[in-house]
């Protein structure tokens, strides 16, 4: 993948303005990590990344999820990708999975800890397990950039980082809404703190600690 | 000082003033010599039903299932790919007017052109059907959650991602839309039997006018026992084994006549000015005479009607809702009771297809405008008054709220009246459609032009009488809309029963 840039974004809602101008690049290979108070501009810049890059397969972990809540775990991570199989196969799976996908995502469960709920709608999952199906679909999509928002908000910290670990082995970029410093420092190379709309902060982790980063709070 | 009116009081008593002076002009005289004991004939039919004749019995009801599954089944398909192009103009256009056309109407018009051959009947519900079916789909549709769609893979093809979000996300609506649609499509199923589809209506029509009442009360017991048990015998999973074998219990009917067919789309429908070859200047004579005696008097009589049974069914629905909210029967064991019994009762009203009770009515009581108001009525109130009790359910009233007419008249009834509003505007296209059938039997709106015209082999007639019924339905749909728009009454379609 080559460098990704953002030139002079901004994004309004209604008469005000939520985000920018603000000018970023990422490099290949580079690990992300968006930090700042709610509300500061975080879900919005990461929507904005995914409409620039979508095109070039840039996958997105919404904060909401997008999962499908009246299809099976299942089917939800195989919607990672509906792309690379023709309509009659994809319509199939939805009446008959194949043995092949379904050994491929169960084992991706497996390592998720959810395989129990393979065939359980999503819909009548918990925050955490939802959020670990949704992590799943991403996994399953694969890409160049994965673009995801407070990844791991319902998960407690083992688990926390088990999907951490899983997301960026996926992905070689990644950009990673977090409000946990601790895990972002840890698992980012970069960090950028965001401050209303604008970007106050923008560092390697290594030359930061959790500490430096508490005046964005 | 006075109390200012609002703009809900005002459109309310606009309602009933118009229904009112409508009175002065409708007929409503009761023309048979003993109108009670044919009543009470029928009653005890109901009492003492007359099920010996086991074998036709059993057919009648399989020919009614098979003609529901497969009308509604060819509807809601046809209905799901209107819905995905909604948003043509044009679509949109052609939806509204296939489903302003009554399924009578559809029927009759097939039977003009493939006879009594089962596809007529297939025709006449999927036709209309897919135009309800792909409005209310749209909608549906549009309401689902945008989000699963938006993180899907780009390249994703249409119908895949169609598949897996949208329609996955607002399949429990979809289902549940469809299946109550199945209930009215077993209605309109018996009821094209009374032009001659082998379906309930057909024996009914029958049996009714040689005043066989054990076997009307036995044909209408099973039906509204079909109904009430729509839930435990159509299983999700033996629904795809119903719709494989209704196809092949329709029966045979009579032989397609192909030349029938397109004598009667090439010719027949032709205005007869211009199949004689008198062209333009022949025509605006003919379509004047055919306005002036027949469509505007049928114009007239529809709309007395339709304001007339709209307000009755008002009023009746407002009465009866009480019936099912547990803020009147109570709670407790026996209020529990008292509900159960007023949703038995709302459920057979609503069941009984408007058309059967209208056509029961006028054996009774003879031909006028009565019979046709009071089925209209009693059918459209029930499924209104099922709405706005379910509706009250949800209220909750604070503990020390009066009782009896005080907490209707304080409490509840102001609650539910802009839900109630909206509910019975959506009815009135309903109603002027059902209002326009209703001529068939003999009560002058403009089916009963439409019925006079077929019967003279007078086809262009008819089709232009249709489609003049289909505009006033549509011209009433954008009323209704336009004042539930100003009286900002939400409402959509799919909260139908």
């Amino acid at each position: 993948m080559t460098r990704l840039a953002l030139q002079n974004a901004v994004a309004d809602y209604g008469e005000g303005r939520v985000l920018g101008p603000l000018s970023l690049a990422l490099a290949p290979g580079e690990r992300v990590a968006l930090v700042g108070r709610s509300g500061a501009g975080k879900s919005t810049l990461l929507s904005v990344m995914y409409d620039q890059w979508r095109d070039r397969g840039a996958a997105l972990m919404p904060q909401e999820l997008g999962l499908v809540p009246t299809l099976s775990v299942f089917h939800n991570v195989y919607m990672g990708r509906l792309d690379r199989h023709p309509w009659w196969r994809n319509l199939l799976t939805l009446m008959r999975p194949r043995r092949r996908d379904v050994e491929e995502i169960s084992a991706l469960l497996e390592r998720l800890g959810i395989d129990d709920k393979r065939w359980a709608p999503s819909g009548e999952l918990s925050g955490g397990q939802r959020q670990r199906v949704a992590a799943a679909r991403v996994i399953h999509q694969g890409g160049g950039l994965l673009l995801a928002d407070e990844p791991v908000s319902a998960l407690d910290g083992p688990l926390s980082e088990v999907i951490l670990t899983a997301l960026t082995e996926a992905y070689p970029t990644v950009v990673l809404a977090m409000h946990d410093v601790e895990l972002a420092l840890h698992y980012c190379t970069r960090v950028i703190g965001i401050r209303d709309g604008s970007i106050a902060v923008d560092e390697p982790s290594q030359r930061l600690s959790a500490h430096d980063l508490l005046t964005l709070y | 000082m006075g109390m200012p009116s609002t703009a809900t009081r005002r459109v309310s008593l606009g309602l009933v003033l118009v229904a009112a002076v409508c009175l002065l002009f409708g007929d409503f005289e009761i023309s048979t010599h003993d109108p009670w004991q044919a009543l009470g004939r029928l009653f005890m039919g109901l009492i003492q039903p007359d099920l010996s004749r086991v074998d036709f019995l059993g057919e009648a009801l399989m020919r009614t299932v098979a003609f529901a599954f497969v009308g509604v089944g060819v509807g809601a398909a046809a209905g799901m790919l209107l819905a995905l192009l909604f948003r043509h103009l044009w679509v949109r256009t052609f939806c509204a007017f296939i489903r302003a056309i009554h399924e009578l109407f559809w029927a009759l018009i097939f039977l003009q052109s493939f006879g009594l051959h089962p596809i007529t009947g297939v025709l006449a519900i999927a036709i209309p059907y897919a135009g309800t079916f792909a409005k209310v789909y749209a909608e549906i549709l549009d309401e689902s959650d945008p989000q699963p769609g938006r993180t899907l893979p780009k390249s994703t093809g249409r119908l895949s991602a169609l598949v897996y979000t949208r329609i996955s996300l607002a399949w429990p609506h979809l289902v549940s839309y469809t299946a109550y649609r199945l209930e009215c499509g077993l209605r309109s199923s018996a009821v094209i039997g009374f032009v001659g589809m082998p379906t309930l209506g057909f024996h009914l029509a029958g049996a009714s006018a040689q005043g066989h009442y054990g076997t009307v009360g036995a044909l209408l017991l099973l039906f509204y026992a079909l109904i009430a048990t729509l839930r435990l015998w159509v299983r999700p999973r033996l629904l795809p084994i119903y719709l494989a074998v209704s196809p092949f219990l329709l029966g045979t009917g009579l032989p397609i006549m192909w030349s029938n067919v397109t004598r009667f789309f090439t010719r027949d429908i032709v205005p007869a000015p211009l199949r004689n070859g008198e062209g333009l200047e022949g025509l605006w004579p003919w379509l004047g005479d055919l306005l002036l005696d027949q469509a505007l008097p049928g114009i007239w009589n529809t709309l007395l009607l339709t304001q007339i049974a709209l307000v009755v069914t008002g009023i009746l629905a407002m009465l009866l809702f009480p019936l099912i909210s547990h803020h009147f029967t109570g709670r407790h064991f026996t209020g529990r009771v008292r509900g159960t019994l007023g949703h038995g009762l709302l459920v057979v009203m609503r069941s009984t297809p408007e058309y059967l009770l209208a056509f029961i009515l006028l054996q009774l009581w003879g031909p006028s405008m009565l019979p046709a108001v009071v089925a209209l009525a009693l059918h459209n109130a029930a499924i209104i008054a099922h709405l706005v009790g379910r509706r009250s359910n949800e209220i909750t009233l604070r503990q020390d709220a009066p009782g009896g007419i005080d907490r209707y008249a304080f409490e509840v009834a102001p609650r539910v009246y802009g839900p109630f509003l909206a509910l019975l505007f959506y009815r009135w296209e309903i109603i002027m459609r059902e209002t326009a059938i209703l001529g068939i039997l003999g009560i002058a709106t403009l089916g009963f032009h439409v019925d006079s015209a077929i019967q003279e082999i007078r086809f262009d007639r008819a089709m232009v009488l249709i489609v003049i019924t289909a505009l006033l339905n549509i011209g009433v749909d954008i009323l209704a809309r336009h004042l539930r728009a100003r009286l900002r009454l939400r409402h959509t379609a799919s909260c139908e029963p």
